[in-house]
């Protein structure tokens, strides 16, 4: 087939990289171009807070598929350039620099941006966040054995960051204005027992408090919190979510709330638009409700279900869906997005290190949470999607086999 | 060809049916199957990252990794679904009694 139709791809990411390959798997023949802000090719985003962190991987290590690989599929990359409007009367797109891209179609994966801290002194050189891949080589190059670095935010971020400078020899502190940690995505007992795993092992929690402002003669120096303590510190690292990047979207007229609005097959308002990942609102029909997520197999599955609907090949997309986070030695997953459940039950000891804490609603499990037991995560996604009635003293009993429960 | 050498690898007790179980033979770190009774062989990392299947979940025929959940066929390592996009490599099995023997290039 004689094909000369264009594909643009705005945001070189996950989603982004997945759109590309999904066109070329699909038999997509014509054009196919990536464009990035960053200079890098798609990277996994797990690594930043971990092995990247630690020095341990490359960056090339890090991309999704190499130079070669991208090449060899005929996908083009176009990095270091910043898309800054979407002319959907014309089909083009314009670059800072000038320069307008016409498309046939457009894919929009341009996930999302942090939340910025909003207090005096958050721009002193030493003050961190960590979302690309340029803050975590900036971060390493700023800690050192001994550093006492202060993590703003208790939830994923923070936590794998405050394990992972723990590990670097740094003194972490973890500043977190809630009562508890990770408070939005686990239950309160798991909230405690985090407490306990990341405490032993030398992390230094704070509930309760934020942060007053940042001082320093050209250089963080210190912390300031309301109550007016002090403490000293040369890195602030500060994670305290993100804000999905729609507002080339909004601007070019697209439907936005909270993220780009898309069907379940990552269409938007435009028929000649699609957007995947990070950046929207998506509706879930295992769930019942809309949904935006920042999680890696969202990035992937929902970029594949954007790319085959450039070619009007989509099938419906909905997960359960599915999280991960690795702190220390610790493995936590997550599997639904359990609300208004009516208890929740626990497998294995928590002392151990190793359990899992289901969510049961009408007699059938809601979400569940494993820390070091992936397997019977796994299992319990199974259970949920087959609704199979399970009752909490079976789930609880370590003689029940969980496997065996997938055949009721 | 080269020579292929076979390695008592486990007992068949220890893999109930749709279940797998770690081993490292000749410094090789491999995963051992067990569908409907029969006993399969790969490579026991995920050829995403450098995770062990054998903690993994087995259902039907597939191998879920634990940590991207990508799935491989048991009996052929075919790359099923993404992030993995390589095969695993698969190991010869056979059985002798109540042992385990996975073959391994010499």
């Amino acid at each position: 087939m004689n094909e000369d139709r264009t594909f643009l791809i705005i945001g070189a990411s996950q989603a982004g990289g997945w759109v590309a390959q999904t066109l070329r798997h699909e038999g997509f023949e014509g054009k196919v171009i990536l464009i990035g802000e960053e200079p890098y090719l798609p990277y996994e985003r797990p690594p930043l807070s971990k092995a990247a962190l630690l020095g341990e991987v490359t960056v090339d290590s890090t991309y999704f598929w190499s130079q070669e690989t991208l090449d060899e599929a005929n996908i083009e990359t176009q990095l270091n350039t910043r898309v800054i409007a979407i002319d959907r009367n014309v089909k083009e797109i314009v670059t800072e620099g000038g320069t307008r891209m016409g498309y046939d179609k457009l894919a929009i994966t341009t996930g999302a941006r942090v939340r910025e801290l909003p207090v005096e002194g958050a721009d002193l050189p030493g003050v961190f966040y960590l979302r690309t891949m340029e803050n975590t080589l900036a971060i390493r190059d700023a800690v050192k054995d001994g550093t006492t670095a202060m993590i703003v935010g208790g939830g994923w971020i923070g936590l794998e960051c405050a394990a992972t400078l723990t590990k670097l020899g740094c003194n972490a502190i973890v500043i977190e204005s809630a009562d508890r940690l990770c408070g939005r995505a686990v239950t309160p007992e798991i909230s405690d027992w985090m407490l306990e795993f990341h405490t032993s092992h030398g992390v230094d929690v704070r509930l309760g408090t934020g942060i007053e402002k940042f001082q320093g003669a050209g250089q963080l120096e210190r912390a300031v919190l309301p109550s007016g303590d002090t403490i000293e510190c040369s890195v602030a690292v500060v994670g305290i979510g993100v804000i999905p990047n729609a507002e080339l979207a909004r601007d070019a007229g697209l439907e936005v709330d909270n993220g780009i609005v898309v069907d379940d097959r990552a269409c938007t308002s435009d028929s000649d638009i699609v957007a995947a990942g990070d950046v929207t609102n998506h509706p879930n029909a295992l769930l019942g409700r809309r949904i935006r997520l920042e999680s890696y197999e969202n990035a992937q599955n929902q970029g594949i279900i954007a790319g085959k609907a450039m070619l009007n090949k989509a099938e419906a997309y909905s997960e359960l869906p599915w999280f991960w986070s690795d702190q220390f030695d610790a493995n936590l997953q997550m599997i639904g997005l359990p609300k208004d459940w009516e208890e929740t039950v626990t497998r294995g000891d928590k002392d151990s290190n190793e359990f899992v804490t289901f969510y049961l609603k009408d007699g059938v499990i809601d979400g569940a949470i494993s820390v070091n037991n992936p397997r019977d995560l796994r299992i319990a996604k199974r259970l949920m999607l087959g609704k199979k009635q399970v009752t909490a003293a079976e789930l609880i009993n370590p003689e029940t086999k969980m496997q065996g429960l997938l055949k009721r | 060809m080269n020579e292929i050498e076979y390695h008592a690898a486990a007992k068949t007790d220890e893999i109930p049916e749709e279940d797998v179980k770690g081993v490292v033979l000749d410094d090789e770190e491999i995963a051992i199957y067990n569908i409907e009774g029969e006993y399969y062989a790969t490579h026991g990392i995920c050829t995403h990252e450098n995770i062990a299947l054998a903690d993994g979940f087995v259902e039907g025929q597939l191998i879920e990794c634990p940590l991207h959940s990508a799935c491989f066929e048991i009996k052929t390592g075919k790359a099923v679904n993404p992030p993995a996009e390589i095969d695993l490599k698969t190991y010869p099995v056979k059985v002798e009694g109540d042992t385990i023997y996975v073959g391994i290039e010499k």
